[in-house]
């Protein structure tokens, strides 16, 4: 016996808070990713990413409409297409953002700062008159809902599954995109030493553009995979962009391994002292531990060394 | 799917519309008091306060969020009270005058709530309002109501403990919602432990503080109490707590955007509601709030309110009616919306009453109001400013809507500051 539990029921508590500090870990990963690689290789901080996402929810809610009325049969897999078309709409606004106000402003932190949230009010009150104030239900095919009972205690929700998955393959190809393509060198390069990188050629600017338009993008590919496991309204996007924030802050800003484990840290943190303590506490003591831990390494768990 | 509620201004009807709202004053005609006075209904003798009052026209306040958090929720009392106004003024308005109403937005911001509270009483001058939704929002306004005696009107079922000469709660305070509902689970489903589970603030702490009580009196066990903060979207951890702890009822009191992750989270982690095993009980989740979750992660739960959209009676169904002529087919009513609805209606037979507009003579003649015309049924105001109402449990359907499985024999009496709960 341990506490109240059988030895049995403590296996199974392990078991089970295991794979819901994954999801969770996953959840964090897909959601701060975007803002990672702006905050990282662009140093904009991006206060409108909630708004991305939720901008990916209402085309997958738009998606979902057009398929179950014009064409049932491909229901079971819309929600593929519904992801590709929100990353191509958040990547679209992204990059239309970054022309027309990113730019100007990018030797001046503190106004990207603003601006962005202002965009981020304008954004959902555009949502809340062209979508109505009140949340919209996206339904799901049948194979995405329930649970794979793995023995009669332990269940494992197949949204969750899924979200691991996804979470996986897109982290992989940012690392593949960053790391191995030529595109990814110069966004590194810019990072490093802008004024070299224009120097010896690279479009800056450019980059610049692409950069956020695929952070952007991402966080609306995120946006539409939580249709599944949360909310889709005007200000949904405002649940998440605390824990985003986070996330990118105690991972280091400009890493990309740091927002992973930094994810991985505050997830897992999260989930085992929800298990033994309420959730209001254990949400005050991760950010109690998160707070002194930047006391100490102000510049967060991971760095890159670049030239200011 | 766009709610285009002007957002401010007297709202002129069209034709439409106004045929829609005529329909259903058969079923208004015998609302309240129909007993004509040979009184005195001139501007003078009727308000003597300076209100804005004409010899035609008398105007009152909606002061509700359209923007912000909070609009999600209170757009549909918003719609109800449009429509409320709209029928009472088909009707031939009250002592004659039609109303007209001035709109604010209370923009889901506290202070900016009394801001615009105290310009539609200072200012406008209104003989009522109509608003608020939230608690935090109703303690807002309730200093500038005091200070300047207006009158509002507050729709939303709370956790009492409140009782202000300047509000009349046309909502469920809280043992009204809660003791019948645990009543019945106990009674029909031989429920014998309950796991409580709540958004972290004052009205989820109050109830379930109440509702412990009421279990623990009845010799039954609580065998859990959780509270996660308001913007929380991960409940594995909850759910795999309830999973061990095998409670026969889990009494969930989780509110706004937590609300869906949480119905979600618990049908995708293998917990079919429609087996009762656990079964859910909310005070928190009306047809509103399922339009988000959707239907098929919240079917078979159980929900304790006074109002469900699919009540059976011919007050409810004229409202029904009107209400999707006026505002679209597609929408929903919840429990709140009809709250919100009973507000203008049990203002003028108030009025009507007192044969006066000042906030005094409503305020004394307000106690013992009925209205035989409610969608609810039959409601009565209580010397403590709040209704008596019956308690329905609600039991979840695929489409969104609820059976209504069990009402309540009596009416309720409203018991803001419970003896022997707090």
């Amino acid at each position: 016996m341990i506490g109240d539990y059988t030895y049995d029921q403590f296996f199974s508590i392990l078991a089970m808070q295991g794979f819901a500090g994954l999801i969770l870990f996953s959840v964090f990963v897909l959601m701060a990713l975007g803002l990672a690689i702006i905050f990282g290789q662009m140093g904009v901080i991006n206060m409108a990413h909630g708004e991305f996402m939720i901008l990916g929810a209402y085309v997958t809610w738009g998606v979902s409409l057009f398929v179950t009325s014009f064409a049932p049969a491909l229901f079971p897999i819309y929600f593929f297409f519904a992801m590709a078309l929100a990353f191509c709409a958040s990547f679209t606004l992204g990059v239309f953002v970054e022309w027309a106000m990113i730019r100007h402003l990018y030797r001046r932190p503190l106004d990207t700062l603003l601006a962005t949230w202002g965009l981020s009010l304008i954004l959902q009150q555009t949502y809340r008159s062209v979508f109505g104030a009140r949340e919209v239900g996206v339904s799901l095919p049948d194979w995405m809902m329930g649970s794979l009972p793995l023995t009669d205690i332990i269940e494992v929700p197949i949204n969750g599954l899924f979200v691991m998955a996804l979470t996986t393959i897109i982290a992989v190809a940012v690392a593949l995109l960053m790391y191995k393509s030529r595109w990814g060198k110069q966004v590194r390069a810019v990072t490093q030493n802008r004024v070299m990188a224009g120097a010896v050629g690279i479009d800056t600017k450019r980059v610049d553009r692409m950069t956020f338009g695929l952070g952007c993008g991402i966080a609306g590919i995120a946006g539409s995979a939580f249709t599944m496991i949360g909310s889709t309204g005007p200000t949904a996007g405002q649940l998440y962009i605390v824990d985003t924030f986070l996330v990118v802050v105690f991972g280091g800003a400009g890493s990309l391994i740091g927002t992973i484990a930094s994810a991985f840290a505050i997830s897992q943190a999260q989930s085992t002292m929800e298990f033994f303590l309420s959730g209001s506490m254990a949400k005050v003591l991760t950010l109690l531990t998160v707070v002194g831990i930047l006391m100490l390494r102000p510049q967060g768990l991971f760095t890159l060394k670049i030239r200011r | 799917m766009t709610d285009d509620i002007p957002a401010k201004g007297p709202y002129t009807l069209n034709r439409r519309k106004l045929l829609a709202a005529m329909a259903t004053i058969p079923a208004l005609g015998m609302l309240g008091s129909s007993r004509v006075f040979a009184q005195d209904t001139s501007t003078a003798a009727v308000n003597t306060t300076g209100l804005a009052i004409t010899d035609t026209e008398v105007t009152v306040g909606i002061l509700h969020s359209v923007t912000g958090t909070m609009a999600i929720s209170e757009t549909g009392s918003v719609q109800a009270e449009i429509l409320a106004i709209e029928q009472i003024n088909a009707l031939g308005g009250v002592l004659g005058r039609q109303i007209k109403y001035i709109q604010e937005d209370g923009a889901s911001d506290w202070p900016t709530f009394a801001e615009k509270a105290k310009k539609l009483l200072v200012q406008d001058k209104v003989a009522s309002v109509m608003g608020c939704w939230t608690s935090a929002s109703r303690k807002a306004v309730l200093p500038v109501f005091e200070q300047y005696n207006g009158m509002l009107y507050y729709p939303t079922f709370y956790e009492g403990l409140e009782e202000s000469p300047n509000v009349i709660y046309t909502g469920q305070e809280a043992t009204q919602q809660i003791l019948a509902g645990i009543d019945w689970v106990v009674d029909t489903k031989g429920a014998k432990s309950f796991y409580l589970l709540g958004s972290d603030y004052i009205w989820p702490r109050t109830s379930n503080k109440i509702a412990r009580k009421h279990i623990e009196m009845k010799g039954l066990k609580v065998v859990g109490e959780e509270y996660y903060p308001l913007e929380h979207t991960q409940f594995n951890s909850v759910i795999n707590k309830i999973k061990l702890t095998k409670p026969d009822v889990i009494y969930a009191i989780v509110v706004g955007g937590s609300n869906v992750a949480f119905y979600k989270q618990l049908n995708a982690a293998g917990i079919d509601l429609t087996k009762e095993a656990p079964l859910l009980l909310t005070i928190s989740v009306t047809e509103d709030e399922v339009l988000g979750i959707g239907g098929e992660n919240i079917v078979g739960a159980y929900a304790a309110m006074k109002y469900f959209q699919s009540l059976e009676n011919d007050n409810n169904k004229a409202f029904v009616e009107a209400f999707k002529a006026r505002w679209g087919d597609g929408i929903v009513i919840g429990d709140v919306t009809q709250a919100a609805y009973l507000g203008p209606w049990l203002w003028k037979a108030a009025v009507e009453k007192a044969g006066s507009f000042d906030v005094d003579k409503v305020r004394e003649a307000s106690p013992d109001i009925e209205l035989t015309t409610a969608p609810e049924g039959y409601v009565k105001v209580h010397e403590n400013h709040h209704l008596w109402s019956k308690l329905r449990i609600g039991h979840a359907r695929l489409d969104g809507q609820y059976d209504v499985v069990y009402e309540t024999a009596d009416l309720m009496e409203p018991d803001p500051f419970p003896e022997g709960y707090q």
